[in-house]
């Protein structure tokens, strides 16, 4: 694809005081693109997230969506654009039911306006959500209490969340982590299916098996510098990730 | 053996809250009854009582409102510690209007509750986006420096007050629009907050990322509900001043601001029926304790303690549990 590039990152960079989280980080997403963001731990996979999706303020650098320039938007703005992010801790509604806590997203203007200024029945189309990301209707599991319900199905609350805000990139910050493989294997058919649909989406994981099913890029960060970039199996052939990852022989 | 208490919802609480609530008046009267009997004795309680107690209910509602204008700004997660600001600000609004532009209770009321609103409102803006104990803090500080602005530069009477203000036609309506107010205070915040509005909501008092994650504004929603809020309690500062024709500095005394509080710890927060049941039981207990001057102040402490320590659901939420469920010592699995 030639087409403008739907998201472009240029030179972000994020200092916390004397420490450099993201250093100049580079890159490009096309439509339909799953990249996967990997790296060590501290490597700044989440700032860069967070920069991207305004939680966090750049200290210099550019991030442009679908043209336009988004640095240092606040957001709530961010996500009416179209970009929707998971957080890596979920954070659910615990006293209320499953299905209750997809409602505060449903609220969001973004959803309203997607559907012609009409809200409709939320909470039919919260359980309708909740159905396509794995609660089944038949054991009633929408209804009951996030405090009860484990933490596959809290990841699965979070991805649906994102989905029902309709983004154009979603943004899934360490989606499988904390969960069994079984769990895994049962939510990447899901996102096999968002990106059937189009949607692009940006995944950092440290379950690289898993994310390289998947993914059709890579990059690595390490130290907040972008190291490789590339088809996933080239890039852990490369010199600099090996060290990254396993430590350097000297 | 070992055992536990568990909890367990009554039979009859099941059944009414689905359409066999129609299937017996028991049913019915179970699911209405803690609804129609608070608005009975609302309603009825000012026709028994005395001069100086009818008093004294004015004083319940106007409480029960201010604490019901904590419980939503606490419920939307800002802990105001200064509800004495809104109190005032109504209250010399409508002060204001009727002294100095003679302009009738009838429409001072309702302009002071929505311009007294919008002006608190505004003055808590900047401290909006702080969280947690700046927020608190600066509502505790704001009303009291305003007093002491009234002091040195003598404006609206300055020390003296501005009295003389013109009264509601009868002592009857005083009354019922206090309480129609609470009631319709009570009632319809609790639907407010239930709704998916009010979802949004209590979304930013427990996690605010994840509620600006979904795309919503969240300081334009505490902006509705620090309005909501602060027009509730200026209502209720407008409404006094006509009741007792007067407006002056005490308006923005700590009372205002610590009473409601405490009513809202003693009835139970989070739920409006709370609050107006603590400022059922601490107003009266207040006039009551009034003989033992100085002492008054420790029985007081002395009786929240207590609540905060032995009951911090607070009274509401233990009766509302006890109404519908019923607890029973069950054995423990080995």
């Amino acid at each position: 694809m030639s087409e403008t590039p739907l998201l472009e990152v240029k030179g972000l960079t994020k200092s916390f005081g004397g420490v450099q989280a993201v250093n100049g980080i580079s890159f490009t997403l096309n439509k339909g693109d799953l990249l996967g963001i990997i790296g060590p731990n501290g490597s700044g996979k989440t700032t860069t997230v967070n920069l991207i999706s305004g939680f966090v303020k750049a200290t210099s650098g550019r991030v442009i969506f679908k043209g336009r320039d988004i640095t240092n938007m606040p957001p709530y703005k961010i996500v009416r654009l179209g970009i929707a992010r998971t957080f890596q801790m979920v954070k659910p509604f615990y006293q209320l039911p499953a299905f209750k806590n997809m409602i505060i997203p449903l609220y969001s203007p973004r959803v309203k306006a997607l559907a012609g200024g009409k809200y409709g029945d939320r909470d039919a189309v919260a359980l309708d959500l909740l159905e396509e990301v794995g609660f089944e209707r038949d054991n009633q599991v929408a209804y009951k209490a996030a405090s009860v319900l484990p933490q596959g199905y809290l990841k699965r609350l979070e991805l649906a969340k994102a989905i029902s805000l309709q983004p154009d990139i979603m943004i899934l910050d360490e989606l499988f982590s904390g969960l069994s493989l079984a769990e895994v294997a049962s939510i990447v058919p899901i996102i096999e299916k968002l990106l059937l649909e189009g949607k692009t989406i940006i995944m950092i994981e440290h379950r690289l098996k898993e994310l390289f099913r998947i993914a059709s890029r890579v990059i690595v960060l390490n130290f907040g510098e972008k190291i490789a970039d590339g088809v996933a199996k080239e890039v852990m052939e490369s010199d600099e990730v090996k060290k990254a990852y396993l430590g350097s022989e000297e | 053996m070992k055992k536990r208490k568990e909890r367990i919802d009554r039979g009859i609480k099941v059944r009414s809250e689905d359409i066999f609530a129609l299937s017996s008046w028991r049913e019915m009267l179970y699911f209405a009854a803690p609804r129609v009997i608070p608005v009975a004795v609302f309603i009825l309680l000012p026709l028994v009582l005395g001069d100086y107690w009818q008093r004294v209910y004015l004083s319940v509602a106007v409480f029960a409102l201010l604490a019901i204008s904590w419980d939503i700004l606490s419920q939307s997660g800002m802990i105001s510690l200064g509800q004495a600001l809104f109190f005032g600000m109504g209250a010399y609004c409508s002060g204001v209007l009727n002294h100095y532009f003679g302009i009738s209770p009838f429409l001072t009321i309702p302009i002071a509750a929505v311009v007294g609103g919008a002006i608190c409102t505004v003055m808590l803006l900047p401290v909006l986006r702080l969280r947690g104990v700046y927020f608190s803090m600066v509502t505790l500080i704001i009303p009291l420096m305003l007093e002491r602005v009234i002091e040195a530069t003598k404006i609206f009477g300055g020390t003296e007050g501005l009295s003389g203000l013109d009264v509601l036609p009868s002592k009857w309506l005083e009354m019922y629009i206090l309480v129609a107010a609470m009631i319709a205070a009570l009632f319809g915040f609790r639907r407010m907050m239930t709704s998916d509005y009010g979802l949004v909501l209590t979304g930013i008092k427990d996690n605010d990322r994840s509620v600006m994650n979904a795309g919503i504004n969240i300081y334009w929603f505490k902006i509705q509900a620090l309005f909501i809020a602060s027009a509730v309690g200026a209502f209720a500062g407008a409404m006094m001043t006509h009741v007792y024709r007067f407006v002056g500095m005490p308006v923005f005394a700590l009372d205002y601001s610590i009473l409601p509080i405490a009513a809202v710890m003693v009835g139970g927060p989070g739920s409006f029926a709370g609050a107006v049941l603590g400022a059922f039981i601490l107003v009266p207990l207040s006039e009551a304790l009034r003989a033992l001057g100085g002492l008054r102040i420790v029985f007081y402490g002395v009786f929240l303690v207590v609540f905060v320590v032995g009951m911090p659901e607070g009274i509401f939420h233990f009766i509302a549990r006890k109404y519908s469920q019923f607890e029973r010592w069950a054995e423990v699995d080995k």
